[in-house]
Order: C-alpha cells, then sequence, then structure tokens
C-alpha cells in the first residue's frame, strides 16, 4: 500500500523531536504494532531513498475508524530534517504497513517495553495493543536528559508502569535505563511469565538482550537498520542471526523484521 | 499503443525491466505490482552456490544517487529454481535470470541448469558486479574475456544470451563488439560505477566493503552517452539502464539506441513507478503522433552538431 499522505500536523517536541501525522486509513487500518511506513519526505533526488519509519500512533476519525497515523521523528540527518520541517498540508510518499510486528502476549502474562530516546516510537501501539488484551504492562524508558523524554502522560493513562532514566539524572533514576530494568527482573518472581520488547540504542537493545537471558525471559528487539527499499528487494538492512544453534546467516530486517528475537541476533556484529 | 520489443529472438510485450539486483527475485514485489505487466523481470544475481554477501553497511546515499556493495547475497540457482520459479510461473512473469560465476565453466554450468527449466526466457550474464573480487567483472572489463564467456554460454544454451557490461572500462562499445563477435543476443548496459564514500569525522568508508557501486539519477547523463555508443558500434539490440526514474528518462535511452530500458534504483524509491512509467510512455507516442516504442529506438537527431 503506497499512499501521498496529506501532512495532517506537525508538532515540534523540542529542538531535535517531532511528531507528524499523516492522513493514510488504508495503512493505519492494517497496522500491527511494531510495524513501520517507508516515507519520502519530499520530492527529488537529494536524498533519493525513503526512509523507514516505526508507525507511533494509529489515529482514529471521527467513525472511531484508522483515519491516519502519527511518526515520532528525531532529526539526525538530511531525511529527518526535511520531516523535522514538513509543512501540514504537504503530502508524503508512504508505503505500509511493513515488516514483522511484535508477538503480543495474553494474560496472565506481562509486559515490559524498554525504550531508549526515539526507540519509544513502536511502544504506544504496543501498549494500546496489550491494554486491549488487559496485559499488564511496563515501560523503562531512558533518554539523555528530561527534556528527551516524552509522552509519559499517555502511557501512564494506558495503565502502564512508568521507570524512567535520564543520563544526567535530570529526571528519574540517574544512568542508563537498563540498570533499573536489571534490578525488576532480580526481584520479579518467576511467574506470571514476562515479555520484554525493547528499542533503542545497541548497546541497550543488546544489554536487554542479556538480561532477558540471563532472567530466562523472552524478548524481542525493533532493529533499525539502514534500509533502500522497506520490502526485501535490495538486501541492504541485513542483521546476521543464529537460530537454534545453526548457522549465522543474513537476513532481511525490512521482511525478517524490524521485530527479531532478540536470543536469534548475533550482537557482536550489530552496528553500534 | 504498440509496446512491444524484442531481444533478438526475446520478445517483450513492453520494454520495461526489472533491473537486476533491485527487485529481489520478483516475487517480493507480487503484492504491490502484477508482474505480468513488465516487459520482464531480472532477478537477483545468483551463482550456483548461495552467498552471504558482504557485512552491512551496504549501501549509502550519495547526492541523486547511491553507492550499494551488497556482495551478491544469494539463495543459488537451485533453490531459485526450485523455491522462487514456480511462483514466477504462476504470476506470469517473463523472467530473465541475471547469472554471475567466479570461472567460465560456472557460467557454462548455471546456463545448462537454467536451460532446461520452464518459464526462464533469457539469461543475463553478469560480468560487471563491482563488488566482488573473485569473478564476474574479471571477465567483463577484458575483451578477451567477455568474449571467451560468452562465447561459452553461447555454446550451452538455447536460450538468449544478454551479457550485462559495466561502465568502468574506457571503451565499452568495444565490450559490446566483443560480446556480437561471440554469440550473445544483446547486450545490457550499464552496471554500476565503481565508487567510493568516506566519513571525514571518523576518516572510515562509508560501506564495509570499501568501495561500493554508483546507481541512480546522478549517473544517467554517462549512461545514455555509453549507451549511444555501444548503438554506433553494434547491431545488437541494446536493453539501457542508469538512473531511470521516468518515462521521459527511458525515451531518453531509447533515443539514443535502447531498444528496452532496466529500472532498478528508481523502484526503490517508487515501487509502483511502472504503471506511471507506461502511461507517460504512451501520451509520448500520442504527443509525436507515433503508435510505437519502435518508432523512438535509436532516432537520435544529430544534425547541424
Amino acid at each position: 500500500m503506497d499512499v501521498e499522505a496529506v501532512v495532517r500536523s506537525n508538532t515540534r517536541l523540542s529542538d531535535d523531536y517531532n511528531v507528524v501525522a499523516l492522513d493514510a486509513p488504508a495503512v493505519a487500518e492494517r497496522a500491527r504494532p511494531g510495524q513501520f511506513v517507508m516515507i519520502k519526505p519530499a520530492r527529488g533526488t537529494d536524498p533519493l531513498l525513503r526512509r523507514p519509519f516505526s508507525i507511533f500512533e494509529v489515529v482514529t476519525g471521527s467513525d472511531g475508524r484508522p483515519a491516519g497515523l502519527t511518526l515520532l521523528n528525531k532529526r539526525v540527518g538530511v531525511g529527518t530534517t526535511l520531516l523535522y520541517e514538513v509543512e501540514p498540508g504537504r503530502r508524503v510518499a508512504c508505503l505500509g504497513p511493513l515488516g514483522r510486528p511484535f508477538t503480543l502476549v495474553d494474560p496472565p502474562a506481562e509486559a515490559w517495553m524498554v525504550a531508549g530516546g526515539v526507540g519509544l516510537a513502536p511502544f504506544a501501539t504496543l501498549a494500546a495493543a496489550l491494554r486491549a488484551r488487559g496485559v499488564r504492562a511496563a515501560l523503562f524508558y531512558g533518554g539523555r536528559r528530561n527534556a528527551d523524554l516524552f509522552f509519559t502522560d499517555r502511557f501512564a493513562r494506558l495503565g502502564v508502569d512508568l521507570t524512567l532514566a535520564t543520563e544526567d539524572g535530570s529526571r528519574g533514576r540517574r544512568g542508563l535505563v537498563t540498570a533499573p530494568l536489571a534490578e525488576a527482573l532480580a526481584a520479579r518472581p518467576a511467574a506470571p511469565p514476562l515479555a520484554l520488547y525493547a528499542c533503542g540504542p545497541t548497546p541497550m537493545m543488546r544489554e536487554v538482550a542479556r538480561l532477558a537471558a540471563a532472567h530466562g525471559r523472552r524478548a524481542e528487539v525493533s532493529l533499525e537498520q539502514v534500509m533502500g527499499c522497506g520490502l526485501g528487494g535490495c538486501y541492504s538492512c541485513v542483521v546476521r542471526i543464529r537460530r537454534g544453534g545453526g548457522t549465522p546467516h543474513f537476513v532481511r530486517s525490512c521482511v525478517e523484521g524490524p521485530v527479531f528475537d532478540a536470543g536469534d541476533i548475533v550482537w557482536e556484529e550489530l552496528a553500534p | 499503443m504498440d509496446l512491444s520489443v524484442s531481444l533478438g529472438p526475446l520478445r517483450l510485450k513492453n520494454p520495461l525491466i526489472a533491473a537486476s539486483g533491485c527487485f529481489g527475485y520478483g516475487v517480493e514485489y507480487a503484492d504491490l505490482v502484477d508482474l505480468s505487466t513488465l516487459g520482464a523481470v531480472a532477478v537477483k544475481g545468483l551463482f550456483l552456490e548461495p552467498r552471504e554477501g558482504h557485512p552491512p553497511p551496504r549501501i549509502v546515499e550519495t547526492p541523486s544517487g547511491m553507492l550499494n556493495a551488497i556482495g551478491l547475497q544469494g539463495i543459488g540457482v537451485r533453490r531459485f529454481v526450485a523455491e522462487m520459479m514456480p511462483d514466477l510461473r504462476r504470476l506470469g512473469a517473463t523472467v530473465i535470470v541475471n547469472i554471475c560465476g567466479s570461472t567460465r565453466d560456472e557460467y557454462v554450468e548455471l546456463a545448462r541448469i537454467l536451460s532446461d527449466v520452464e518459464g526462464v526466457a533469457a539469461l543475463e550474464l553478469n560480468i560487471s558486479c563491482p563488488n566482488i573480487k573473485e569473478g564476474g567483472i574479471q571477465f567483463g572489463c577484458s575483451l578477451t574475456g567477455t568474449h571467451g564467456v560468452v562465447s561459452a554460454v553461447r555454446k550451452a544454451t538455447a536460450l538468449p544470451v544478454i551479457p550485462k557490461l559495466t561502465p568502468n572500462v574506457t571503451d565499452v562499445a568495444a565490450f559490446a563488439r566483443a560480446a556480437e563477435e561471440a554469440g550473445a543476443d544483446a547486450v545490457s548496459l550499464v552496471n554500476t560505477f565503481l565508487a567510493m564514500a568516506i566519513d571525514v569525522e571518523t576518516r572510515r568508508p562509508k560501506l564495509s566493503n570499501v568501495m561500493g557501486g554508483l546507481s541512480g539519477p546522478a549517473i544517467r547523463p554517462i549512461a545514455v552517452r555509453m549507451v549511444y555508443e555501444c548503438f554506433q558500434s553494434t547491431r545488437l539490440p541494446i536493453v539501457g539502464m542508469g538512473g531511470i526514474a521516468s518515462a521521459a528518462d527511458a525515451l531518453e535511452f531509447a533515443i539514443a539506441g535502447a531498444t528496452a530500458v532496466q529500472v532498478g534504483t528508481a523502484n526503490f524509491v517508487d515501487p509502483l513507478i511502472w504503471t506511471k512509467l507506461r502511461a507517460g510512455i504512451e501520451d509520448y507516442l500520442g504527443r509525436h503522433g507515433l503508435t510505437r516504442w519502435m518508432d523512438v529506438v535509436g532516432t537520435l537527431d544529430t544534425a547541424g552538431r
């Protein structure tokens, strides 16, 4: 599904972060938590390629049906800067939804989401889906500083237990979010079952994978690789995985991911 | 409008071909694109055996283009035949199989295997991938190597044989002539331009393979020139490619002498480009009082230049 989506709004959250709302009902109604879209933020050939973005929220219209979606964007390069600056009313090409979504659990299992920075993006839809299933959920959310943490109220309203951490200590625990996560995992009894979901910087996800394995918990990670097409055609976005003690091999993160079982990733080879 | 073209014995319903390496094995796009409406699908380059390819990062964007060094990751010809060809046949795709070998014998073996496979319409010989050391381009950068591998494959198969030429040579037309003398049915050009990009902050190459192949609109004027040189120099049908992203771009190649065209990088940006290209070409023909694509091919007017 490739649509010319009208930019409904562009909400700047800080000098780096914004949320872009797109009218894209056909994409929105198919979207599942953890999936992504390929966005061409401007016409022309520079930048040439689309950029992958997690679907942040599915927006419902007055009839209660999916009408559009939002993207949580952090400006780091040319494409994300264009999306930071995009004017409402403009059209952007939006291809999706794409990729393998998160595996949802059911009660009595509980779900802990672990987000670093813009890695919050896939968890708004996941939290909503978990709540709809009656799954108790928690969010461990870290950033450099308080000004980099967004939408905590929204997760709280969804009944998500929040644990925050900032590297400078300006909000929540000082340091990396994986420290309170490690403590919580150690303190938690074996039952009920617990599923971990992580998205953020590679070192954070790698630590979540290590902790999950150490505590016998299943974890899924959402990876962000450089992508060419998003459809499995170009073989750019590969990740080395090893399944069930087999031979490590490259798979395309656009079609076999972006969500992977954390235990399958060959973490030593993943770019930081 | 009659958009049909002939590449030697290979007849295509239209001149628009998905370029090898830019369209997976075709089946990846079947949900979005009716493969039977394309002139042909040139599938991702295949060796006899599966290949892992290079570590990431495998691509990097450059002004109006991109570099890639995928390293021909692939499932090998036998899995392709077993797992992909049934779907491609069912979907009505005209399949051009791009083959790559480390030795001349490997090309011949691939040609023999594929000659017996229902639904394979032609072979494109990848003698031009800039990203692997052990094969391919070592043939494509030598006139005798090109002649040798094309004539060996020619003897091994009745399928149409289309060598894909590299632009990383001084005189590409000489390679088209070598292919013609060796019995090729057509030539396709250009593969990517060997290139590199450096992160100046870290002084590291942006690709894991250090160098890669440049594609996209940035290369189009050079590719058009090379197609024109080959058109003047051989009688072989030419499959032109290099940065085509619109009907006008495709027509530019046709006027320079390309009978058919391939679209690669633009397919990443717009996977639904095919219907737009076809509509744009038909609109052009109508505006110019023409009814056939072939009325445009090789019609460059250089009077007074």
